[in-house]
């Protein structure tokens, strides 16, 4: 072994030991009985909870769709900002997240209540008071607010290393500002898309916090469940590993699928 | 060749406060090969922009077949460019990029298929339409590019030193190449190069550029064999410039010594700059020499060489294929038709001293002329 792989050894026990290892242990859970030997049992009772699959699908899908309409619009035109302004925003984008995460779904609840800021605010009209927290949009404002960063940067970055001459050569040869956007910078910025899309849509459909803390934890997402699982009144953590297992095997398909659309492209990242 | 089909009217161009094009007038007839050579931060480039429409001018006029055209943006010129980076769209095939500008025209499809086909043959990569950019040499690469920009059928094409990515071999074949496309389309080429080998070989007219300004437009004969000053004489080709006085028609002085040539139309003593090509000298023995020197380093290119000959301190270039060592005193012989008469002007006493010439020195040179020339 040379001297430059040997700096590889660290990680590579590390992904040994933190991600290899516990998905096997996940595997073997998932085809576990209380009493340890082998059993379909775990996948026999996911009927059960296919509202649930649904339901956390859905949000995931509904929010990594607000992401795209919102992130893309806002790399695009900060792509095209000057240096300066690029710099100040990009740190703007991320400075919420060196927050920690729990804080800032906290504080949505204390702008949600029903005595929260924003019904406070309309009650000096005299509007409301509006049922805002505990409820599903609540929860995809959440995913989206602690997600949006995650479609933003990686858009933003396929986009600023677009030649400019690329832009230049589409004018020249005969399209306008929507057409050389449609047919060149749109296809060319896919990467990046693929990646955001990836990035929000990954968490967001396995997320507990933010159902718990502002969904009111009524409409069980499948975070809540596993977490129910291993953690809660429910405890059959067999179950929970097979619902964590069939959650990532949908996941890595949607992935798998969505790439094909970026085939010839650079790939964007699985996970 | 006649007809005028561009015409740039006083342009100016300021970035911030530098002056990159200085109120330059230009012309450009039908179906010409012109060519804008210069320097780096020559305004080449601008120059090329603003026709292309990328850029506008800060003040000044630009017309396309006598009508104004300042403000019309680039996808609606009858203009299509060559970059210099190639700028292939990576998404599409190459019989795609071909077909970019026809898509947009909404050509029927029947038609897209026969324009791209032919373009692609023009340019010699028939049967590519199927590979990708990336799979592709840099010199298949440009001509893609270039058959990207003819197919749309323009009135001109732009090319913004097209060749500059290529090796040697491959830019002397795509000279000709280029040469061959302009004279089957039959439109209009303008073209920006630093090179000056280029610009002679493929040119009907070269305009020699310099901080913003045209020094010298013409054929390249004329260009090459009558430059205007000593900036023109130095960057078309290797040229010795020496101080002399003009005592009156055909008969110039320097060195103390009298010299027969054909120029004439100067002031009686006017002092001028003389131009000697290093080509145009004869190595004679010094006792026939019209001047005697001391040659101080020879240097072989292959088909000849290059010596450097000292002149009572002004060191000049020969190029000859004859061989003199070192240290050898040698005599040199310049016929009439060797000199060319320049008036004095800013350049003079800047070019033509090969005192600093070293052949290391010179590839260098060209090498960061190379890197550092996108303007």
């Amino acid at each position: 072994m040379n001297r430059t792989k040997a700096f590889t050894i660290p990680y590579t026990i590390w992904m040994a030991l933190f991600v290899v290892a516990p998905i096997i242990m996940i595997v073997v859970y998932a085809f576990s009985g209380a009493d340890g030997g082998f059993t379909l049992a775990n996948f026999a009772s996911m009927g059960d909870y296919t509202v649930v699959f649904i339901r956390s699908f859905r949000l995931a899908l509904i929010a990594t769709v607000i992401c795209l309409v919102i992130g893309y619009p806002v790399a695009y035109l900060l792509s095209r900002e000057g240096p300066r302004f690029q710099r100040l925003a990009t740190v703007l984008i991320m400075l919420p997240m060196w927050m920690n995460f729990l804080l800032r779904t906290y504080a949505w609840m204390a702008i949600l209540e029903k005595n929260g800021l924003i019904n406070q605010f309309l009650g000096l009209f005299g509007i409301g008071p509006f049922q805002m927290i505990d409820t599903q949009g609540a929860v995809v404002l959440g995913m989206v607010y602690n997600y949006l960063p995650f479609m933003i940067l990686p858009i933003y970055s396929v986009i600023i290393k677009l030649d400019h001459s690329l832009v230049e050569a589409a004018h020249d040869l005969g399209a306008n500002s929507v057409v050389t956007f449609l047919r060149v910078i749109l296809p060319l910025s896919l990467p990046g898309v693929l990646s955001g899309i990836t990035m929000v849509f990954v968490p967001s459909v396995s997320t507990f916090a933010i159902s718990t803390m502002l969904g009111g934890g009524t409409e069980l997402l499948l975070g809540d469940l596993i977490e129910q699982q291993f953690l809660g009144g429910a405890y059959n953590p067999q179950l929970g590993a097979a619902i964590a297992m069939v959650m990532m095997v949908i996941v890595v398909l949607c992935m798998l699928v969505m790439n094909r659309f970026g085939e010839g492209e650079e790939q964007a990242v699985v996970l | 060749m006649s007809k005028e089909l561009i015409r740039l009217s006083d342009c100016v161009v300021k970035f911030d406060d530098e002056i990159v094009l200085d109120h330059l007038n230009l012309y450009i007839n039908d179906k010409e090969f012109l060519t804008l050579l210069g320097p780096s931060g020559c305004g080449k480039t601008t120059t090329l922009r603003i026709i292309g429409g990328f850029q506008r001018p800060t003040s000044g006029d630009v017309f396309f077949a006598g009508r104004r055209c300042n403000d019309l943006p680039p996808y609606k010129r009858q203009v299509n460019t060559v970059f210099q980076k190639y700028a292939l769209f990576t998404h599409l095939n190459i019989f795609e990029n071909v077909a970019f500008g026809l898509r947009i025209a909404k050509v029927p499809e029947a038609e897209i298929t026969r324009r791209v086909e032919e373009a692609l043959e023009l340019v010699n990569l028939p049967g590519y339409g199927k590979r990708s950019a990336s799979s592709l040499s840099g010199g298949q690469q440009q001509r893609v590019a270039i058959a990207r920009a003819i197919v749309n059928r323009p009135q001109v094409l732009l090319l913004d030193e097209p060749l500059a990515a290529l090796d040697l071999k491959l830019r002397k074949d795509m000279q000709v190449e280029l040469k061959r496309i302009q004279r089957e389309v039959g439109i209009t080429f303008v073209y920006v190069t630093h090179d000056q080998e280029e610009a002679l070989t493929m040119s009907d007219t070269v305009v020699v550029m310099d901080k913003g300004n045209i020094q010298q437009i013409g054929t390249p004969e004329d260009i090459y064999n009558e430059p205007k000053n000593a900036f023109v004489a130095d960057f078309i080709g290797e040229s010795n410039i020496i101080d002399g006085i003009m005592l009156e028609d055909k008969v110039v002085k320097m060195y103390g010594k009298k010299f027969p040539c054909l120029d004439a139309g100067f002031a009686p003593n006017e002092p001028v700059d003389v131009v000697v090509r290093p080509e145009d000298i004869d190595i004679v023995s010094p006792e026939e020499g019209q001047i005697v020197g001391t040659v101080t380093e020879v240097t072989f290119k292959g088909m000849h060489y290059d010596i450097i000959v000292d002149f009572n301190g002004f060191k000049w270039l020969i190029q000859t294929t004859d061989y003199s060592p070192e240290g050898a005193r040698i005599g040199v012989k310049i016929d009439p038709d060797g000199f060319h008469i320049m008036k004095k002007s800013q350049y003079s006493g800047q070019f033509g001293d090969y005192s600093s010439y070293s052949a290391a020195y010179d590839e260098l040179n060209e090498d960061a002329e190379t890197e550092a020339d996108d303007e």
